[in-house]
């Protein structure tokens, strides 16, 4: 909990700075994750993180969807898996399944 | 999320409440669930309302099923809190290995020698007597606290100021003799044998401890225990009664 408590500040410092800034969150696992629900990503827009939503596997591509969601505003539901074909690229090595939610912060 | 959802969840933080944001994953529409109150796009749906106090209870996130939508509830509980009374040798391993815990530290000791910055470093320390140094920070749930002084002037107003507070755990250093002197005196103080048992005295598990580190990772495990055990007996199904 403190890890997510301190996404908001870095978050917060970035808004007040007048950044674009998305947040991820991890909203449902399934099997073995790296990083339990809850867990949250912080995102600005020149692709700066802070926290994380899994071991490092999927940050990349959720900075991209993050990057997306600041500058069109909509949010977007990503599925992280090894059942997905794409996750392979992206490589979920421990072989569960995440769910990431990522909304720009207004 | 909102400006002031995060500024919320920010303040929540700061001032130790626990807090629920429900977003609906359709749209992302908010929703701020306090213990006694709820602010925002679903602050009147009761089922989501019970869902979300349910988590708070818990202490954990999860996506749940509300009319057919699905709704994200992210938990947002304070960091669990560890008090030691008494900066004395033990406190010098208890202290940083709590941190490793992500415990929130804080030393408290009235006496100037030994509640130095020097022999905590990173550690919050207060040179005060354990009750005001209580008073103002508020003891909660999600706080425990431990005496290490061996000294009745100064662990007995901290235990006797814990026990009527919600704090999780308390822990008393001493022999089991000493405990039972400590359990006499806290009774002529008005301290009945139901909340003295609250005390976990002697102190840790038995795991034969003895050097100050050794000391301080049987508290922790006792605390850890503790903690679980009362996290997984809040997520069990309640059982109707027959």
């Amino acid at each position: 909990m403190s890890d997510a408590l301190d996404v908001l500040d870095q978050v917060g410092k970035w808004k007040a700075g007048g950044k674009g800034v998305a947040i991820a969150t991890v909203i449902t696992t399934w099997g073995s994750s790296p990083r339990p629900v809850g867990s949250q990503l912080g995102v600005d827009d020149t692709g700066a993180m802070v926290g994380s939503v899994s071991g490092g596997c999927i940050e990349g591509a959720v900075v991209k969807e993050a990057l997306a969601a600041i500058a069109d505003g909509k949010p977007r539901l990503l599925d992280f898996g090894v059942s997905d074909e794409q996750a392979w690229d992206v490589g979920l090595a421990c072989g569960g399944k995440v769910q990431v939610f990522v909304e720009k912060v207004n | 999320m909102k400006a002031e959802t995060l500024a919320a969840l920010q303040e929540a933080r700061n001032k130790r409440h626990a807090l629920a944001l429900a977003t609906r994953l359709s749209d992302a529409a908010e929703t701020l669930i306090y213990p006694d109150k709820a602010l925002g796009a679903q602050a009147s749906d009761e089922t989501l309302l019970s869902a979300a106090r349910r988590a708070l209870e818990i202490g954990r996130s999860e996506t749940v099923d509300v009319g057919g939508q699905r709704i994200f509830l992210n938990v947002y509980v304070p960091p669990p809190r560890l008090i030691i009374v008494g900066a004395v040798h033990i406190a010098q391993s208890l202290a940083p290995m709590a941190s490793l815990l992500d415990f929130d530290v804080t030393v408290v000791d009235p006496r100037r020698a030994f509640a130095t910055d020097s022999r905590f470093p990173g550690v919050k320390v207060m040179q005060e007597w354990a009750d005001e140094a209580f008073e103002k920070m508020g003891l909660d749930r999600s706080t425990a606290v431990v005496t290490l002084t061996h000294d009745p002037k100064l662990d007995d107003p901290a235990l006797e100021y814990a026990l009527k507070s919600e704090v999780f755990y308390i822990g008393a250093l001493g022999s089991r003799k000493t405990h039972a002197k400590r359990k006499e005196r806290l009774a002529e103080a008005g301290i009945t044998e139901e909340q003295f048992a609250r005390v976990h005295g002697p102190v840790g598990l038995n795991i034969g401890a003895k050097s100050p580190a050794e000391i301080a990772i049987s508290i922790l495990g006792q605390i850890i225990e503790v903690r679980a055990r009362r996290l997984e007996a809040l997520s069990a199904p309640k059982v109707a009664a027959a």
